[in-house]
């Protein structure tokens, strides 16, 4: 499979990421389509946690809206035997695919598009679609959870007290996109 | 909005993520091609469908993905508890079946803290 970050040109086609590089601001609110990632949908029953654990390099979360990140590799609890893990300078699915125990590493890293949504605005951004609370008490710094933004399904995980990184499905980019646009010059600043 | 106790998420979440999975604790048959056409028709078409308490399958599919079992008041829309898939069918008490509405819960069980805590 080819390097989500490598920008690969053959036979004359060119990998190009949905949205690249758009970013938007308002006084309270910035709003950047973060840079390709490598991601894996990992399924995996409670016995063989500990091993993709020593494998990928961090403590699979196995508490709900619970997330392990070590350097540039985060691992979002989805699910009873479910995580989405994000990677931004390894290669997640070769580090699984040394582990013996039974699971299922699905690359899924060309099918999300990420956003960063900071500042003092960011919570009220999301809430305008999102009706989870995202309360620090009830959402803190390194809590994530699927849940829904407007009417398409996105993974969410607070990076900061003030900022957030939002996963959608590459074909609602477009969607999520204008979606916070909208919501962010709403909540004014 | 309807708030839902997640089982395996552990806590509740809005009714937005979730979808209703029909009725629970309907067993399949371990020998489904042995029971009788009636047998079967009233295990794949029959509901109970009563006014009052039903046992229901519902999945929280925008959040964990897991199918859960849960008991609702079909008059007043309420949840009176949930569970995990594969739990027994829990005892609902007559006195828990009133016609208190989820909606008309205390501020105080709604997660709000005081009027003066509200959000701004
Ligand atoms: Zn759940």
């Amino acid at each position: 499979m080819a390097k989500a970050a490598a920008k690969v040109s053959s036979g004359g086609a060119a990998r190009k990421s949905a949205l690249a590089g758009r970013e938007f601001h308002t006084g309270a609110v910035r709003l950047a389509v973060l840079p390709p990632a490598e991601r894996i949908s990992l399924r995996a029953p409670a016995g063989s946690v500990a091993a993709l654990s020593k494998a990928l390099g961090l403590d699979l979360p196995t508490k709900p809206k619970a997330s392990a990140s070590n350097g540039g590799r985060t691992a979002l609890w989805l699910g009873p035997d479910e995580w989405l893990v994000i990677d931004q300078t390894g290669d997640p699915l070769a580090n699984c695919s040394e582990v013996k125990d039974l699971h299922s590493a699905v690359g899924v890293s060309h099918r999300n598009v990420a956003f960063s949504v900071s500042g003092a605005g960011a919570e009220a951004t999301l809430n305008a679609g999102c009706p989870q609370d995202l309360s620090l008490e009830a959402f803190p710094v390194g809590a994530c959870s699927r849940t829904i933004l407007g009417k398409v399904e996105i993974v969410l995980l607070r990076t900061g007290e003030d900022a957030f990184r939002v996963e959608c499905w590459r074909s609602f980019s477009d969607y999520v996109h204008d979606f916070l646009v909208e919501a962010a010059a709403d909540t004014g600043g | 909005m309807l708030l839902i106790h997640c089982p395996y998420c552990e806590e509740e979440r809005p009714e937005l993520e979730f979808r209703h999975a029909g009725e629970a604790h309907v067993a399949r048959s371990p020998d489904i091609a042995a029971i009788s056409d009636e047998d079967f028709e009233k295990f794949f078409f029959i509901r109970s469908n009563p006014k009052g308490i039903v046992f229901e399958r519902w999945r929280h599919v925008h959040g964990c993905g897991r199918f859960f079992n849960a008991a609702r008041n079909t008059v007043t829309d309420r949840f009176l508890t949930t569970y995990r898939a594969g739990e027994t069918k829990p005892e609902i008490s007559v006195a828990e079946t009133g016609p208190a509405a989820w909606a008309n819960r205390e501020p105080a069980e709604l997660n709000e803290k005081t009027a003066a805590g509200a959000k701004e």
